[in-house]
């Protein structure tokens, strides 16, 4: 089973599509946040890896492809974002208002417990961009001297946090107008909370992916401003 | 032809994002730079949404599945996380509640008050 695994290049292709699969099915069915596809796939590879002792690496070689269309798939969230720009336009104070907020709060957030927990200048800046989408993260953690791959890992469950319980929390805390759903998930969660406000509608989905980008870019700023403050 | 046409601008628009990124001494991503330019082609008129739509829909639908093997990779990283997971847990636990109830509540103020503003006048 090992030496077939790693010895095929779409075997790590196919259990992340069939992992993956199988967690919106589940989801489906059970309707609960718990049953989050990203949560389960992750959750299935790991434990396959582990039990038939396959090393990360042969997973990755063929898995890597998937994570190639990133790039090009972040690109096309210009499309409901241009589709509903008269939206935007309408409230366009709002919006900025809200998102320029929103990071602002992350980034103080941070600051304030970093100073709670006595984290060191290299973690304090390795969780500063936490909220942004991956590709920045990542450059503002190398920019500021964090540990790169750690971000990446903070950035990814930030985001599936968001796309879990984006949704309860935006009922307990009495987030009810569409466009504000979409900014506070955004702001938030990057990319991975907005495919979770594309599920929710056409406003929050366009709204999410404009505050991906708006505040990954305000962000770039106030990381470097921030960094200086610990 | 129809989706050859449409991967074949997305892919183009891709790599125009990664030539800036290359070339831009700023810490923006390729991907970053794509939205810019794909929404302003669709506003300037140079791109329809019809020339996009298909492909745009299924890319954004399996956006959620492209982040798995990088989330898989935590696990390479357990060593370096296992000191201190705790504090780490709460700390983005709390930042990711914190910035949604915020940017979420203002934005909800915001939008509320100015239709209330229009009602008025």
């Amino acid at each position: 089973m090992k030496t077939l695994f790693e010895n095929a290049v779409y075997s790590g292709i196919m259990i992340s599509f069939v992992s993956y699969g199988l967690g919106t099915v589940l989801k489906k069915r059970f309707k609960s946040a718990l049953f989050n596809p990203v949560l389960i796939s992750v959750t299935l590879i790991i434990a396959f890896l582990t039990v038939f002792d396959i090393s990360y690496e042969s997973y990755s070689r063929g898995a890597e492809y998937i994570s190639f269309m990133l790039t090009p798939a972040t690109i096309c969230l210009a499309v409901p974002m241009y589709e509903q720009f008269e939206l935007l336009k309408k409230n366009f104070r709002a919006v900025m208002t809200g998102i320029a907020s929103g990071v602002i709060t992350s980034l103080l957030c941070i600051l304030l417990m970093a100073v709670l927990f006595s984290l060191d200048h290299a973690s304090y800046v390795t969780f500063l961009p936490k909220s942004v989408t991956t590709a920045i993260g990542m450059g503002i953690s190398e920019e500021l001297g964090g540990t790169v791959p750690l971000t990446v890992g903070i950035i990814i469950i930030t985001g599936v946090l968001g796309n879990m319980f984006s949704e309860i929390i935006c009922r307990i805390m009495r987030i009810k107008d569409p466009v504000a759903k979409g900014i506070a998930i955004g702001s938030a969660s990057h990319v991975i909370g907005t495919s979770k406000a594309m599920e929710m509608g056409e406003t929050e989905g366009a709204m999410s992916s404009l505050s991906t980008v708006v505040s990954g870019l305000v962000t770039v700023a106030g990381a470097a401003v921030f960094a200086g403050f610990l | 032809m129809k989706y050859l046409k449409q991967f074949g601008i997305i892919m183009i628009i891709a790599f125009t994002g990664e030539l800036l990124n290359m070339f831009v001494p700023l810490p923006v991503s390729a991907s970053v730079y794509g939205i810019i330019i794909l929404f302003l082609c669709l506003n300037f008129r140079i791109v329809k949404v019809s020339d996009v739509k298909e492909t745009s829909r299924f890319l954004i639908e399996i956006m959620p599945l492209m982040f798995v093997p990088a989330a898989v990779g935590l696990i390479e990283m357990w060593d370096v996380i296992k000191i201190s997971w705790m504090p780490y847990l709460v700390i983005t636990v709390v930042s990711t509640v914190a910035v949604m109830t915020v940017s979420g509540h203002i934005t909800q103020f915001l939008c509320r008050k100015k239709k209330s503003g229009e009602a008025d006048s």
